[in-house]
């Protein structure tokens, strides 16, 4: 199901529909917030708080404005930000600060219970360091162009076109056309 | 500049990203208005990143569909508005009369009813608590005994020093994942106010690193701690610091060192 359908059948509000949003996306918005927080227990929380505020919020959701995911997923962002910041962050994790989306993928227990996933360790591996850094500002970590850019310390251009062959590396992998 | 050509910039997947200006995501929006090619590669750069983010996560236990659903769902009775009509107003007041002589009554019944059903949530609260941190626990277990098992994991004692000589700890150190676990069996209770912190250490020059602190010491059963990844750990100390920790290891509170 595409987005334009899915928001037809969500204007009614109803679970049925509420099912569909979270079968779509849920996981997706959690593997984002677990890649903020670090924490599965507290990112279980923040997903529950997030899929709560965007069903009391769709309203407010304007389609003109951009995708329905880029709006949930900038929620979702959002709220593990906040989260991550809230927990007065322990020295521990200092070191951890350059940690990654990939990094959960490291402990082989996570992927024995990987749902979707088979195969997935291979094809993330497959992904250039370069390239995981860069989704993992721009998409997971929500930076704008300019802080991802000076972050790296790239031009803008070269940022927008080396992310455009990442995800056309990554959609070649998925098989995504 | 062709589609094909805008399409290349790359802007299109800063715009799901959600990273363009307004003023930039609203032209992404006309040109997709303008060009189904556009929208069709939007919709796949979106499934791509979908499938990416829901792939690299934890798995995602039912129960939060429930919990969710039962935040949502439950308590929201939708309130259906009455026809106006003369009878009916009569009827209504009536009837209103009834009721609210019928309330008193039932009041006094739903009252008791509810601190039972009071204590009975607030007992399954409980009970799903404990369960969650029985889970976590568990998990963590997991995830530290695949660690121990692993074939490039290896033992660090780590003696007591000077005044603490009857201290003893072992790190286990894995060279490949450079993860590390730290079996504080051997060590005493921290002083209120105080905790343990663990250094990763280079030499030449003599250079540590934190690497955590043993919180919560006295309620792990077990003792073993995971602490933050040590990239390049060739021998391991542990100090006794103010609780928070410190930036630099007090020496003079060195308890146990060993190399790697």
């Amino acid at each position: 199901m595409q987005q334009d359908q899915l928001l037809e059948l969500i204007e009614q509000k109803d679970e049925k529909s509420f099912d569909y949003l979270y079968d779509m996306y849920a996981q997706s918005l959690f593997g984002v917030i677990n890649a903020v927080v670090k924490n599965k227990a507290q990112a279980e929380d923040v997903l529950q708080e997030v899929m709560v505020k965007i069903w009391e919020n769709l309203d407010s959701y304007k389609k003109e404005k951009g995708r329905f995911y880029t709006w949930i997923v900038n929620i979702a962002r959002n709220a593990a930000i906040d989260k991550y910041r809230s927990k007065a962050y322990k020295k521990q994790r200092q070191n951890l600060s350059t940690d990654n989306f990939v990094s959960i993928l490291e402990g082989s227990y996570n992927l024995g219970r990987l749902t979707n996933a088979i195969g997935i360790e291979a094809f993330v591996k497959k992904l250039k360091p370069k390239c995981i850094k860069i989704i993992d500002l721009l998409f997971y970590k929500g930076f704008t162009q300019k802080e991802a850019a000076e972050d790296l310390s790239i031009p803008l251009g070269t940022l927008k076109t080396r992310n455009r062959a990442c995800i056309n590396d990554l959609r070649t992998l998925l098989n995504v056309k | 500049m062709s589609t094909q050509e805008y399409i290349d910039s790359g802007i299109l997947e800063l715009y799901v990203y959600g990273s363009l200006s307004k003023d930039e995501a609203r032209e992404v929006q006309e040109m997709i208005a303008k060009h189904p090619e556009i929208k069709k590669e939007v919709e796949a750069i979106e499934e791509a990143v979908i499938r990416l983010s829901s792939s690299a996560a934890p798995y995602l236990p039912a129960v939060n569909y429930q919990r969710i659903k039962e935040e949502l769902f439950t308590n929201s009775a939708k309130v259906k508005t009455l026809r106006k009509t003369s009878w009916a107003t009569y009827t209504g007041w009536a009837a209103a009369l009834l009721l609210l002589i019928a309330s008193a009554v039932f009041y006094n019944q739903y009252q008791s009813n509810e601190e039972v059903l009071k204590v009975v949530t607030t007992e399954k609260e409980e009970l799903q608590k404990d369960k969650k941190q029985l889970e976590n626990v568990q998990e963590e277990y997991a995830i530290t005994l695949n660690i121990l098992r692993d074939k490039n994991t290896s033992v660090v004692p780590l003696e007591g020093q000077k005044n603490y000589s009857n201290a003893y700890a072992q790190a286990y150190y894995n060279k490949e994942s450079k993860e590390v676990i730290i079996d504080a069996q051997g060590l005493p209770e921290p002083p209120k106010g105080m905790v343990y912190q663990v250094w990763s250490l280079q030499f030449d020059p003599l250079t540590p690193t934190s690497v955590g602190l043993l919180e919560e010491f006295k309620t792990n059963d077990s003792k073993l701690f995971r602490v933050a990844e040590a990239p390049s750990a060739e021998a391991f100390g542990i100090t006794l610091e103010p609780a928070g920790g410190s930036e630099t290891p007090t020496m003079d509170k060195l308890y146990t060192l060993g190399k790697v």
